[in-house]
């Protein structure tokens, strides 16, 4: 079964686990499943996350904080199963190559996860998960930026399965105010290489700007934006992917 | 056209290195490798590094025996390489102006760093105003206070200096600070990596700029004492004095090669930066190394003394030679270093940097353990005026009654 609905342009929605806690990022998760996220990322908290922003950063300090070991992302990944919903997860890969590569593997693949997003290994790194996702059924999905070479996507998209993650702006997550004009044209440039779904991420807040990307992307991904809203509880990220997902139902094109 | 001692194709010595960064930075480190393998064979390029290394850093830094110091080391002849004495005042200034003659080759007008003690930011805001580079500092904001005359400086020379609030607030947070920073502006940004860590190819480009170090060093040992050293003591933070120095020596095997670790509190009470000591592989800036983390592969935080020590993890050369068995790696104390920098100060009138007052510790045990007939070689990696916050504090050298 394709990670991804291919008839229309999906929604992908990402919480650190253990955020504020183990319990509580299970019932954010599952609000966010309800609201009409397509898929959710369950991300892994780090000590060293240098590809995001102060609020995601912050985030997973508070999970930290809080008691999450890296164990606790079978649980959460397993309630989101339960929910109905589909997981992937996002971690750093150091906690990953810690645990064991194969081992981290099978536990993910028998709590239901489906995947894993892997912002800091590049293919050229990962030949043992290149085995393991093999041996346990899982998709890679790698990342691919505006600086990428033409050469470097081609492998890249190879190397995936799922989909690919197509970061739109250079730089770090978090929400911003208008999305990336980089964005249309790396996926452009993905597209010439790959029949993959393509994922566009970093910086997405609103429905309007879903759904600007969904007129070009296969998926629209949005984490910072539902860190902040889950200040407000479970409603507030049902009502925020409540808001996404009718954007990347109804795409607007923009004239650029 | 490559030595026997680079890292494979991919960055690797034996299982260390690699690049584990986000696919974001590969294009900037791919040129970054190709830039730098065409200039360290091009004789306009070399030439220049040279020239600056000479009439601007002062080079070649000078060889001193420590006679009165060595009474405190067994007997043991002791030998310190100066790089105290270089312009700036530690060795950094050797890395700083290879990569910023790199950054003008790779027509980038802005440079990034981090920097622990401030040493490496001190240098790198230098060479910034030499060559007329934008420059940005990121600065664990615990050091900013442990470092202050250094943030001065650095803002004297131009450098804009940004305290790091998030983690532990020291050395790691200003690498992950600037990474963040250099993944939003890799097109226009060189980030000038201040040790022998970090993706490839920074270890083996930070390492050659450094390797000056020993090649002086083995020459000047055999025109003062006729042989070559038993031992060479050098500091490890992230690895580069000790990697610059250990070079020279590497083919001869009767040479033992000794980092010094900062020991902190002692082994035992958890707080260190004993990377190699207590450390496991794993990933962290770039790179597959020994790493102190936990049962999670969550990064734990070091501690020392000193600022520029204070980092949990450490160049993947030095795991390769410890795995290797040909370098050994051992831990000294905060008090210990402490003890042996005022030693120096006291019998050779050469206040050491804290950093390297590890290795002067780390040689006085080895001097007891060779005996009167060792040498013993010491990388003095810097000056100690950037410590005299600590110093008083520690020793109490300046009584509140007095000022
Ligand atoms: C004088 C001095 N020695 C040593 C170090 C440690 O760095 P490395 O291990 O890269 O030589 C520093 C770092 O700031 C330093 O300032």
């Amino acid at each position: 079964m394709p990670l991804l609905d291919e008839g229309r342009s999906s929604l992908i929605g990402y919480l650190p686990a253990g955020f504020p806690t183990v319990e509580g990022s299970k019932s954010l998760l599952k609000a966010m499943v309800d609201g009409g996220c397509d898929l959710v990322e369950v991300g892994v908290p780090y000590s060293d996350p240098v590809m995001d922003g102060p609020t995601i950063q912050a985030a997973a300090d508070q999970a930290l904080a809080n008691g999450f070991r890296l164990r606790h992302v079978f649980e959460v990944v397993e309630a989101v199963s339960a929910a109905g919903g589909k997981a992937v997860v996002m971690s750093y890969w150091n906690p990953i190559y810690h645990y064991g590569v194969d081992k981290f593997s099978r536990d993910l693949a028998a709590a239901g996860g489906l995947g894993i997003i892997t912002p800091d290994l590049v293919p050229d790194e990962a030949a043992e998960w290149m085995a393991a996702s093999q041996a346990h059924g899982l998709n890679r999905i790698f990342l691919v930026a505006p600086s990428s070479t033409e050469e470097r996507i081609a492998m890249t998209a190879a190397a995936s399965s799922g989909f690919l993650y197509a970061t739109s702006v250079m730089g770090v997550t978090g929400a911003r105010d208008v999305v990336s004009n980089a964005a249309p044209e790396l996926v452009a440039r993905v597209r010439a290489h790959t029949d993959l779904p393509i994922g566009v991420g970093l910086g997405v807040k609103s429905g309007a700007q879903a759904a600007e990307l969904a007129a070009f992307a296969d998926a629209v991904i949005v984490g910072s934006a539902f860190v902040t809203r889950s200040a407000d509880g479970e409603s507030g990220v049902a009502e925020l992917a409540k808001e996404l997902a009718e954007g990347v139902r109804n795409p607007v094109a923009t004239a650029s | 056209m490559t030595d026997k001692h680079d890292p494979d194709q991919r960055g690797y010595f034996g299982e260390y290195g690699g690049r584990f960064l986000p696919e974001a930075l590969i294009a900037a480190m791919d040129e970054l490798t190709a830039v730098y393998e065409k200039a360290r064979l091009d004789p306009e390029f070399t030439g220049e590094f040279d020239r600056l290394l000479r009439d601007y850093a002062g080079r070649p830094s000078l060889l001193t025996e420590a006679k009165r110091f060595a009474e405190h080391a067994g007997g043991a002849r002791i030998l310190l390489k100066r790089e105290d004495l270089n312009h700036t005042g530690s060795h950094k200034i050797n890395n700083v102006l290879g990569q910023a003659l790199l950054t003008k080759r790779m027509g980038k007008k802005r440079v990034i760093a981090e920097t622990g003690a401030g040493q490496h930011g001190v240098a790198t805001a230098t060479a910034c105003a030499l060559m007329g580079l934008d420059c940005v500092i990121y600065m664990g904001e615990v050091d900013t206070e442990r470092q202050a005359l250094n943030v001065a400086r650095m803002r004297l020379l131009g450098a804009e200096v940004i305290a790091v609030k998030t983690g532990s607030r020291t050395l790691k947070d200003a690498i992950n600070e600037a990474l963040r920073d250099w993944v939003a502006n890799v097109d226009t940004t060189h980030y000038l990596l201040g040790t022998a860590a970090g993706g490839h190819p920074f270890p083996v480009m930070v390492r050659n700029f450094h390797r000056i170090i020993g090649i002086e060093a083995r020459q000047q040992c055999l025109d003062l004492i006729g042989r070559l050293p038993d031992v060479v003591a050098a500091c490890v933070g992230g690895g580069s004095n000790a990697i610059g120095i250990f070079h020279g020596f590497l083919d001869d095997p009767e040479v033992r090669l000794v980092g010094l670790e900062p020991g902190g509190h002692g082994i035992e009470s958890g707080e260190h930066g004993a990377t190699l000591t207590e450390g496991t592989p794993g990933m962290l800036h770039g790179a597959r190394s020994y790493l102190l983390q936990d049962e999670d592969g969550q990064t734990v935080e070091a501690y020392s003394i000193s600022a520029g020590l204070d980092y949990p993890g450490v160049g993947p050369e030095h795991s390769y030679l410890k795995d290797i068995g040909r370098a050994e790696y051992r831990p000294v104390t905060d008090a210990e270093a402490m003890d042996a920098m005022m030693l120096l100060s006291r019998t050779e009138g050469i206040i050491p940097a804290i950093e390297s007052s590890h290795a002067l510790a780390g040689a006085q045990v080895l001097g007891r353990e060779l005996g009167p007939d060792g040498v013993i070689l010491v990388n003095l990696s810097g000056r100690g005026d950037k410590d005299m916050g600590t110093a008083n504090k520690f020793f109490n050298l300046v009584p509140e009654s007095d000022s």
